[in-house]
């Protein structure tokens, strides 16, 4: 199939990148996140990369796009689990990540936007759900 | 290798990586090398509508590396010193690639000529 799964977590979407993208891939997870985001409202946008060894222009203008219109709608992205080859190589390659938050795991991910958006206003019942990967 | 869509850009990684492995490349001079590939392949594609490209492994006394020449007949590029400057772009875009590759590799040569094509030959050394 030529999607990848987003899965809803509270006021959050995660997105588990498995596989390297290929271009039609990463344009559906664009399309489509921007899609969830408003239907879901949500709040935040985690994208985990741990499993992706190689991220190039083309990726790296994927993951700036998907944060850039998400701050449109209002909502935070964070990527999380860059591998540091990875992190190494895109700094030398000079791509600038701009808006885009980085964090070292999901749950760190998950503090990160969650400190983000308790400064923003509070929230009437915080539903905490349980993930564990 | 022939390259013609963009379905083919993950194997010709994938492709590069075993030859990568097979020297006992490091890690991050892996994703180096196959980044930068990755920047050639696509611009191959996008400006050239694809092309060939060969995957070798060289030594130099006691060093071996990987040795990628993307060869393509596609217009070619006008002003070659101006192609390699970071933000450079006739594609609206970020114009980082070539530079990029650059950057990310030991030796980089470009040859081009209008109308006929362009060469691009890249070597990452194993321990470079
Ligand atoms: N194989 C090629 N054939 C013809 N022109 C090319 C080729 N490769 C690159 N170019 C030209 O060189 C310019 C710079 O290439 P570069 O890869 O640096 O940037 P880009 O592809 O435009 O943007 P990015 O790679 O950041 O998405 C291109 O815009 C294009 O005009
Ligand atoms: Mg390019």
């Amino acid at each position: 199939m030529d999607r990848i799964p987003i899965l809803r977590m509270g006021h959050f979407l995660l997105v588990t990148i498995q596989v390297d993208l290929y271009d039609r891939l990463a344009l559906n997870l664009e399309a489509d996140l921007v899609q969830m985001v408003s239907k879901t409202s949500a709040q935040g946008v985690l994208i985990d990369i741990s499993a992706v060894s190689i991220v190039d222009s083309f990726m790296g203008r994927i993951i700036g796009n998907i944060a850039s219109m998400c701050k449109i709608m209002d909502a935070h992205t964070v990527v999380v689990g860059m591998q540091p080859a990875v992190a190494i190589t895109l700094i030398e390659l000079g791509l600038p990540l701009k808006g885009v938050y980085t964090a070292l795991d999901v749950q760190k991910g998950m503090n990160l936007l969650t400190s983000m958006i308790g400064s923003q206003g509070e929230d009437e019942d915080e539903e905490e759900d349980d993930f564990d990967s | 290798m022939q390259v013609e869509k963009d379905q083919d850009v993950v194997p010709f990684r994938n492709r590069v990586k075993e030859f990568a492995v097979k020297i006992k490349m490091g890690l991050v001079n892996q994703t180096k090398l196959i980044t930068a590939a990755s920047e050639l392949v696509r611009n191959m594609l996008k400006y050239a509508n694809g092309g060939e490209i060969e995957i070798e492994i060289i030594s130099r006394g006691r060093d071996n590396g990987v040795k990628l020449t993307f060869k393509d007949k596609g217009p070619g590029i006008l002003d070659i010193k101006l192609a390699m400057q970071d933000g450079y772009s006739t594609g609206k875009s970020l114009g980082l690639g070539l530079p990029g590759a650059k950057r990310l590799v030991s030796e980089f040569d470009i040859k081009s000529i209008l109308g006929q094509g362009t060469t691009i030959t890249v070597i990452k050394w194993a321990n470079g």
